[in-house]
């Protein structure tokens, strides 16, 4: 996916051969991972081989074998389409979470910064002080209160994530927001949305990204725990996460079962971060 | 140690190579076989732009290159010892005993946390050359000799209890205390006032002469090196391009580049460039009691006050100078004239009508009309635009360009201050500072303002450089008929643009006059003082100089 600029260069006149997009392979092989895991959990009904809440065999913990490839778990379920159904779940929540959440975390900081004064103040001491109730505990409330579904998640994840990423944006933005730059972009007579858009964003994009990688890690760490309390995906489908929890007692039967789904995480979760590690300085380094 | 038998001279710099890795893995030739002696009690200055590998050579004298460089050939020979050949011990052991540093910030070089006293004497204790009391009294005889006020006591102090001045003569006296045959000054007044470099200068030139040690004397300013040099060598991309006696570098010149740097100090005087004068005709800008300052406000009146009661008129297609030193409140004059900083009180004027005291009360027009530059072209900059995206934006913003339109008046912009028109894929940092410079100009131009407040807009850049940017501005005034305020530390080349001076003090205008009656009919003491302390291409200069030390207490922050 390196050609990006190479097509689009029509301008008559000498575009220099600068750096283009590329990433080395480590880059790459994240990014090969994460698209595969987005593939599995997109396409999971049609790769699973048995429905995923199914008792297919009448002995728990089963071995690696031809109709089973990843073993059955504690009740006999195919692992592998657990964790292939799995995929939509841990994939699909942490991913639309993280999204929410420092989308609205970053813009919001870059407002604070931008504007300052008392709309700084009071979003800063309101995000502050929310920060202080402890995330899973938040979660176990609102989950109780208004029952589970992937929306309420989502949005639960959401709401537990976004001042971090509130907190992390400002800083970076008050750093630039007093750049030179900004200030003549200032005395041109710009207005925040600009100043936001064209001259700050830009600038703090490398460090924003490598914090969505962590909080994305972060995020199925969570999502795991809630379901681990019950609270998470309901059964029988379940998350990674749940799947490990709920497959941890077979490691003394020396059962695969909770090694596949481990695997998938530690995956999924290192691959994010080889990916975000090494986006193309093009887009990494544009703050330095 | 069979050396010849006529004197040999203390420091022998033979080939020398120093390479570096940049970032990207590339291996780069940063010193290109570089050559040079110094004889024992002699200084040597070495001069250059900036990247000419000047302090490169100074620190390799210690055998020391800075992060990702290293010494890959040539020899370096100090007194006995073969620095290149050195073990690491070994090298650790001639530093601060045989060869010793002056950095240029002081300020960074001290210890914020411990007394003078005992950053100077460490050395003295690292190397175990003296019992402490002697070196404290060695020390305080330092400061003596270095013309400290209060010696015996000032090294009780902390470094930010004294000025900056002094604190670079007290990191010259750290140098000085284990009696070093060299001594390396990396730009050690560069960062001073020129009221405050005298001093400094006139007490490392003092110490020099009685101690009898040699010097390298790392500067880019030729008039400074003047003063205290014997032998000046001109470096230019990591290759000696003149070595000679002081007077003849200064006098009789041979290399082109050379001569180039001389001439960049000649002063050109501005020829007023006056357009068909209307009569009656409103001034471009003016400014009436103008007050500002920064911090809280109470009782209508900011924590700290820095402009007090500043009125100038600018006339339409004249120049204005500003000059001053460091907190003389110039920059702050700019800010408030721009809006970024309100005034508090008075008010400003653009072509008659008066101005909203904050940006954001101002209309689009005003703000197109007055455009403002800044010193530092690397942050005034955004490093994620192009530059054609950077000199795009003020012509959408202002004059609704867009498309094809607007990219012709891109590259009219970018010949205008003389640069390619295939610039404009370029990101800023792959810009050296005299083209960031140009740009930050050309997005200045491309709102057709008629005033450009520069606020020291050439004072980051080499000589040469910055004599280009400033004949560019001239050029640029004589075809778009700009007014500018012109923003310096640096009277000569305020000199160089500007019809009329004001020179201020601790943010009042204390002497507004033509610019070509600066140097003779100043009247106000803190101006004459400030046009005196300016360093001449003469070699007697300093010697020469004699200034009224009431004046100095009363005026310069030593």
């Amino acid at each position: 996916m390196t050609p990006v600029s190479e097509t689009t260069r029509v301008s008559e006149d000498t575009k220099p051969s600068g750096p283009t997009f590329v990433f080395n392979w480590v880059g790459r092989v994240g990014l090969a991972v994460i698209l595969f895991w987005a593939l599995v959990a997109l396409a999971g009904p049609f790769l699973s081989p048995y429905p995923p809440g199914e008792i297919v065999d009448w002995d728990y913990f089963g071995p690696v074998s031809s109709d089973y490839w990843m073993g059955t778990d504690y009740l006999g379920r195919d692992i592998f389409s657990r964790i292939i159904m799995g995929a939509r779940y841990t994939v699909g929540i942490a991913l639309a979470a993280v999204t929410l959440a420092c989308t609205i975390g970053v813009v919001l900081g870059m407002i604070a910064a931008v504007a300052g004064g008392w709309f700084d103040m009071i979003l800063s001491r309101f995000l502050d002080a929310y920060n202080g109730i402890p995330s899973l505990l938040f979660g176990l409330v609102v989950v109780a209160a208004v029952g589970s579904s992937i929306l309420v998640l989502v949005l639960t994840l959401t709401a537990i994530y976004m001042p971090g990423s509130y907190r992390f944006a400002r800083a970076l933005a008050v750093n630039i927001n007093t750049m030179d730059f900004v200030t003549v972009a200032r005395a041109r007579g710009e207005g925040t949305p600009y100043l936001i858009t064209r001259e700050i964003f830009p600038n703090i994009l490398g460090p924003v990204l490598a914090d969505l990688g962590l909080r994305f890690v972060f995020i199925v760490l969570v999502l795991s725990g809630l379901s681990f309390l019950g609270l998470g995906v309901q059964p029988p489908n379940a998350d990674w996460g749940a799947l490990v929890r709920e497959n941890i007692e077979g490691l003394s039967f020396g059962a695969p079962a909770v090694i596949f789904p481990s695997v998938a995480i530690a995956s999924l979760t290192i691959s994010v971060n080889m990916f975000i590690d090494n986006l193309p300085t093009r887009i990494r380094d544009r703050s330095e | 140690m069979t050396g010849t038998h006529t004197k040999p001279p203390l420091v022998s710099v033979r080939d020398l190579k120093i390479g570096a890795v940049t970032d990207s893995g590339r291996e780069v030739e940063i010193i290109k076989g570089v050559e040079f002696d110094i004889a024992p009690g002699e200084i040597l200055a070495l001069i250059g732009e900036s990247g000419s590998g000047k302090t490169t050579i100074a620190l390799s004298l210690m055998g020391h290159t800075r992060t990702g460089c290293s010494i890959d050939g040539g020899q370096i020979r100090i007194g006995d010892n073969d620095v290149t050949a050195m073990s690491r011990r070994a090298r650790a052991r001639i530093r601060g005993t045989e060869v010793s540093y002056v950095p240029q910030s002081a300020a960074a070089a001290f210890n914020p946390s411990k007394r003078i006293i005992d950053q100077v004497i460490e050395t003295t204790e690292i190397h175990k050359l003296m019992p402490k009391a002697q070196a404290r009294s060695k020390a305080v005889e330092l400061f003596r000799a270095l013309a400290l006020p209060d010696a015996d006591t000032i090294g009780n102090r902390y470094p930010h209890q004294v000025s900056g001045g002094q604190l670079q003569r007290l990191s010259a006296a750290m140098a000085l205390i284990s009696d070093p045959q060299l001594v390396i000054f990396d730009e050690p007044t560069t960062a001073l006032d020129v009221t405050t470099q005298i001093e400094v200068l006139r007490a490392f030139k003092s110490i020099m002469a009685q101690g009898g040690c040699a010097g390298v004397y790392v500067s880019h300013d030729l008039a400074v090196v003047a003063q205290i040099a014997d032998r000046i060598v001109v470096l230019r991309g990591g290759e000696v391009q003149e070595e000679g006696t002081t007077e003849q570098i200064l006098t009789a010149p041979t290399h082109p580049y050379t001569k180039e740097l001389l001439a960049a100090f000649e002063p050109s005087p501005h020829q007023s460039v006056a357009i068909a004068e209307a009569e009656d005709q409103s001034p471009i800008l003016e400014a009436r009691n103008l007050f500002a300052g920064y911090g809280a406000m109470r009782n209508g009146e900011p924590a700290a006050k820095v402009l007090q009661d500043v009125s100038f008129t600018l006339e339409r297609g004249r120049n204005l100078g500003v000059i001053g030193e460091s907190g003389s409140g110039k920059s702050t004059l700019a800010r408030a004239l721009a809006g970024i900083l309100s005034p508090y009180s008075g008010e400003v004027l653009l072509d008659g009508h008066r101005l909203h005291p904050d940006l954001t009360g101002r209309s689009k027009e005003d703000l197109r009309r007055m455009q403002i530059v800044f010193q530092l072209a690397d942050t005034a900059l955004n490093p994620g635009h192009s530059v054609g995206n950077i000199l795009a934006r003020p012509l959408t913003f202002y004059h609704g360009l867009r498309g094809k339109t607007r990219e012709k008046r891109v590259i009219e912009l970018l010949d205008m201050v003389h640069l390619p028109a295939n610039m404009r894929h370029r990101a800023p940092s792959e810009l050296s500072g005299g083209q960031k410079q140009r740009v930050n100009l050309a997005r200045a131009l491309a709102a057709e303002p008629e005033l450009v407040l520069c606020d020291e807009i050439t004072s980051a850049l080499d000589t040469v450089v910055a004599a280009a940017i400033l004949d560019l501005l001239k050029e640029l005034q004589t075809e778009l008929g700009l007014s500018y305020m012109f923003i310096s530390h640096d009277l000569s080349t305020v000199e160089a643009i500007c019809d009329d001076v004001l020179v201020m003090f601790k943010g009042e205008v204390v002497e507004a006059l033509p610019a070509h009656e600066m140097s003779e009919f100043a009247t106000h003491p803190y101006s004459r003082l400030l046009i005196s302390s300016i360093p001449r291409l003469d070699t007697g200069w300093l010697a020469g100089l004699e200034q009224d030390p009431e004046l100095i207490a009363q005026f310069a922050n030593r």
